[in-house]
């Protein structure tokens, strides 16, 4: 699992990306290439860039194609190839390239741009636009599908199957589209020096899925039915997918006319007993802090996912960053304990989004779940995610329930929740601060318990295996979450293979924080090194509020949008480990 | 020869007389004004459409754009030099025209990113015979003053040779495909 | 004696920046802002006197694209902004734009609010009944049937009226504009910045890439039957029977535009201490 080459000189990843513009239809490409992958039985991820313009820009699709399951980008890209040049060099930073790698361009479009040539990449001039013309109705996209396909060493059937799954409606566009591809595969024949797959280790029962989709379909598992939506790049595609599949299973979404409307809705539908779930990004979770302190004074069962981009304000919207961990954290009014916990892979968008539903209702709090544009737009071939476990659904008063106390001080902290048309269990959900029957209060007594109680119900959360991600051994330690989980993991591969010993923590459950766990987990370490994409470190400065960590401490630390790659962590631990 | 040297050539042939300076009031210089407004709004979205095409990855339409603006440009530099005019007359709101825009302009609805050479040349020839259609009216038309009407049918001669040149230069243009605003790709997320 | 300097007036091309749109082409934004650059050059502004103030959307887009003073600030809140630019600087043309979504769906409440406080600036807004930045979601103005993404079935709402609304809020300039006919819009901008208090102008601006059948518009709209009004009931009632494609002023009001209190001759905050003193 290094990317590296394998004995028989066949690799187990390879990573290409396919660029152009203006009607080149590169993601369409992209898209069937991720599909041909599957189609053979190998695990595969695609992502992609591109420029301002709505219609028309330039634009790259970004493939890697694997015999291992990885949501990691490779250190570089094997194959660099551009059905145009135009504006291309916008992406060298998000396409890196080395002198092993191949740059394929039409030599009708001109020279590779310097961007990409210094780094001693070949070019290899290919005709698509000519190869494509050869065939009636062909286009240079599918030549260039069929190309890069074929040099990775996917087989031909495959990629055929990926056209007709793609071009449903047959016919001669069907036609010309498997014959461009054909074209494809036979110039990619003839080009040597590229790095061809191992076998793939085919698997029953593979999904591709987008990170936004799998956080949807986790929350429809973890029983929502309402969702207030208001768009944001990049969360909207989550609520597009949510919109019919919640109709399907007898829910609603409605469009607000903003996220001040949308929580404010999902706190309404909660109050009345439905699951509710809205997604955003950094700027609508700024909106919604007002009224997620409601949720947690009222004590309403929430979710909240917010998909992060690069901030600050309007940032960079269609790019990721690891930075809304203090406003999801600490970013509400007074003393506000809630949930907040974050997927680690693509595959994990699903069961975390149906845990922050469980956790939700079972402990009548809003929960945050902190996904990020590279999870939420990336498609990946995944292992069939296992059956969740049973929900713990909401504790739900019995109808008149002798002396009624919505805010009981119970052992847990969690009362049980009246739900409306409920006999005899009325009560008025409210941010004032209440006394047990849920009367505002300015007591200081009720104001303790009930801070207490908010706290208490979160502190005994049962949480076993779900709170981080444990994986390795020894005395060097990485701390790492979200996204950047995928990169670390490769590193530590190819560390093992070296013979260095290192454990990966990567956290879940940021909130409430579990140092005891924490502890347990990072028994013996002596380094920690501490990985995110955040300038200023909010990460860091979480694990140090929150934790004690054994030990030296460094922080490895960027911006988004670029993720990190697994060859930065590995030399990082490496030289760490050996000094 | 180029298209663009062809124009020049057309421009050169028509010898107007010059020499003295021209009125800066009175229905000829209305006239001239007005004359010189339409060149310019033309030269402007020419090139307005060429930087459309830049940004949308359209080179070689941003390009002919381009080509077209300059010669708009140069009728209107024209119209200055013969009327000696130091300072171009302001367009602004003091005129409106039968259209919503000047007869030789396209507007701003009729590009489409992915458009092809032979469309822009469309555009083109639809300017110039509508411009060719508004001198001609000025022309025919009695009330206009003896003067006024010279320069005007001088003018839609010119303008119908600018069509004859554009239908030349689109016999040289390869005309657009069936399927040549066909992009699979959906469009692009932003802010 | 020398004669005076002048300054040379300024045309649209003075008001335009270099900096190239990233609209698509086709778009009806690219008539608005020829519209805009063509009312501030025929009012005789000069760029640097002259601000602009917008949201999020690709309507928002648009400060940039000029030589004034421009905010691009966060989705809906452009009025605001605006309001409070103006108020502070009372000196300044303030415009404010941006699109329905923008405008109408997160922005409302200012809009409402805007309307009502009759702050001497033009709101323009580039109505084309979709979100368009983030691909193609019904906004407060898209008909009840039509389809996407994320209202399948069509939204089944009635769509805004949003002239009504801000007759009934108490907006002081009430006009329409379409992007099909350039001078017209630039006539009506030049005259809604030139009416005192809060004017609004409405242009539909299509949008070529989320809603082509707009292309219809061209023949929709049509001059507006009777002379703009300045009876907010008479006004009312034809705002009320609107089509949704009446172009041209439509409402004129009176009412004196916000102006705060101030003294003619300011006091220092030292002055004010007396009132402490034992």
């Amino acid at each position: 699992m290094t990317g590296a080459k394998l004995t028989n000189g066949l690799v187990d990843s390879v990573s290409v990306a396919l660029a152009g513009s203006g009607g080149a239809g590169v993601m369409t490409a992209g898209n069937m290439l991720l599909e041909a992958a599957a189609q053979a039985g190998y695990y595969g991820l695609m992502t992609r860039t591109s420029g301002p313009q709505i219609r028309g820009g330039e634009a790259a699709a970004m493939v890697r194609v694997s015999t291992f399951a990885s949501d990691s980008q490779d250190d570089r890209f094997h194959v660099l190839a551009a059905i145009d040049w135009q504006n291309v060099n916008r992406f060298a930073s998000e396409i890196p390239l080395g002198a092993a790698s191949l740059l394929i361009g039409d030599p009708a479009q001109g020279e590779p741009p310097e961007a990409f040539t210094r780094s001693g990449a070949r070019y290899v001039p290919l005709p698509l636009k000519a190869l494509a013309k050869q065939v009636s109705g062909g286009w240079p996209n599918m030549v260039a599908l069929g190309v890069l396909g074929g040099l990775m060493g996917l087989p031909a059937d495959a990629l055929e199957r990926a056209v007709q799954k793609a071009m449903k409606k047959g016919g001669d566009a069907l036609a010309a589209g498997l014959a461009a591809v054909r074209l494809g595969i036979a110039e990619a024949a003839k080009v040597d020096g590229a790095l061809r797959l191992a076998g793939a280790r085919s698997g029953a029962g593979r999904w591709l899925i987008s990170g936004n989709e799998a956080a949807g379909l986790g929350a429809l598992r973890g029983g929502v039915r309402f969702v207030a939506a208001y768009p944001i790049t990049p969360a909207t595609e989550l609520l597009e997918w949510m919109s019919p599949a919640l109709t399907k299973v007898g829910g609603t979404l409605v469009q607000a006319e903003d996220e001040l409307a949308s929580i404010s809705m999902i706190l309404g539908a909660s109050y009345g007993g439905v699951p509710a779930l809205t997604a955003t990004s950094g700027p609508g979770l700024a909106l919604m802090s007002e009224a997620l302190g409601l949720g947690v004074a009222a004590e309403l069962p929430i979710v909240v996912v917010d998909v992060m981009r690069t901030g600050p304000s309007t940032g960079i919207a269609t790019k990721t960053e690891q930075a809304d961990l203090n406003i999801a954290m600490y970013g509400l009014h007074g003393d506000a304990p809630h949930v907040v916990v974050a997927p680690n892979s693509v595959a994990d968008c699903l069961a975390t989004a149906q845990w922050a539903v469980s956790l939700a209702e079972s402990l009548q709090v809003p929960a945050i779940v902190l996904s990020d544009q590279y999870f939420g737009q990336a498609r990946a071939i995944i292992d069939r995610p296992d059956r969740a476990p049973a929900r713990v659904p909401r504790l739900v008063a019995q109808p008149n329930a002798d002396g009624y106390k919505r805010y009981a001080l119970t052992e847990s902290g969690v009362s049980p929740m009246a739900i409306p048309g409920t006999p005899g269990t009325s009560y008025t959900a409210d941010g004032l601060e209440h006394n047990e029957r849920g009367t505002p209060s300015s007591q200081p007594s009720d104001h303790l318990a009930q801070l207490e109680k908010r706290q208490r119900k979160l502190a005994d959360l049962d949480c076993a295996e779900h709170w981080a991600t444990l994986e390795g051994e020894g005395d060097i330690a990485v701390v790492t979450w979200g996204s950047c989980t995928a990169p670390v993991r490769e590193a530590f591969a190819r560390a093992r293979a070296e013979g260095v010993k290192a454990r990966l923590v990567s956290l879940r459950l940021l909130s409430p924080a579990q140092p005891e766990r924490m502890k347990k987990a990072l028994e013996g370490v002596k380094r920690v090194l501490v990985v995110e994409q955040s300038f200023s470190g909010q990460f860091h400065r979480y694990l140090r509020a929150e934790y004690d960590l054994p030990g030296e401490v460094r922080s490895f630390r960027r911006p988004g949008p670029l993720p990190f790659r697994p060859d930065e962590i590995h030399q990082t631990l490496v030289k760490w480990s050996h000094s | 020869m180029s298209t663009r040297k062809a124009f020049t050539k057309a421009a050169a042939k028509k010898k107007r007389v010059t020499g003295r300076a021209r009125p800066v009031a009175g229905p000829y210089a209305d006239f001239m004004a007005r004359a010189y407004v339409m060149e310019v709004d033309a030269a402007e979205r020419y090139a307005d459409f060429a930087d459309q095409m830049d940004v949308h990855n359209n080179p070689e339409v941003a390009e002919l754009f381009r080509k077209l603006s300059r010669i708009e440009a140069l009728h209107a530099k024209r119209i200055l030099e013969e009327m000696g005019w130091k300072q171009p007359p302001h367009a602004l709101l003091a005129w409106r025209w039968d259209e919503p825009e000047p007869p030789e302009t396209t507007a701003h609805t009729e590009v489409h990113y992915l458009m092809q050479p032979y469309h822009a040349l469309q555009l083109a020839l639809g300017n110039e015979q509508r411009a060719e259609k508004f001198l001609a009216r000025i022309a025919r038309a009695p009330k206009t003053p003896p003067e006024v009407k010279r320069a005007a049918a001088e003018m839609a001669g010119e303008e119908r040779e600018h069509v004859r040149l554009i239908e030349d230069w689109m016999k040289r243009v390869p005309k657009p495909a069936k399927d040549w605003d066909r992009d699979p790709d959906p469009p692009v997320l932003g802010d | 004696m020398n004669a005076p300097a002048t300054v040379a007036a300024l045309t649209a091309q003075n008001f335009k920046s270099d900096y190239k749109p990233v609209w698509c082409p086709g778009c009806g934004d690219y008539t608005v802002l020829a519209s805009i650059t063509r009312a501030l050059a025929a009012l005789n502004l000069r760029p640097e006197n002259v601000a602009v103030v917008s949201g999020i959307g690709c309507s928002s887009r648009i400060p940039a694209y000029t030589t004034c003073y421009g905010f691009h600030g966060v989705h809906g809140r452009a009025l605001a902004a605006g309001t409070g630019l103006k108020v502070a600087r009372p000196d300044l043309t303030v415009l404010v734009a941006g699109g329905d979504g923008d405008g109408y769906s997160i922005g409302g409440n200012h809009f409402l609010h805007a309307c009502r406080r009759n702050v001497d600036l033009t709101y323009i807004v580039m109505d084309n009944h979709v979100y368009g930045m983030t691909k193609g979601q019904p906004s407060p103005t898209t008909e009840p049937d039509w389809k996407s993404k994320l209202s399948p079935g069509g939204t089944g709402l009635r769509e805004f009226h949003p002239l009504v609304i801000a007759l009934a809020a108490g907006a002081n300039f009430i006009a329409r504009g379409f992007s099909g006919d350039p001078s017209g819009t630039a006539t009506l901008i030049a005259e809604a910045v030139r009416h005192p208090g809060f004017s609004f102008v409405e242009v539909l601006s299509p949008c070529v890439t989320f809603r082509p059948e707009q292309r219809a518009w061209k023949e929709a709209v049509h001059p507006a039957p009777v002379a703009a009004t300045e009876d907010p009931a008479r006004a009312a009632r034809r705002l009320m029977t609107d089509d949704g494609f009446n172009i041209g002023v439509l409402y004129k009001g009176s009412r004196p535009a916000f102006s705060p209190a101030a003294p003619k001759a300011p006091l220092s905050p030292s002055d004010l201490e007396k009132d402490f003193a034992l």
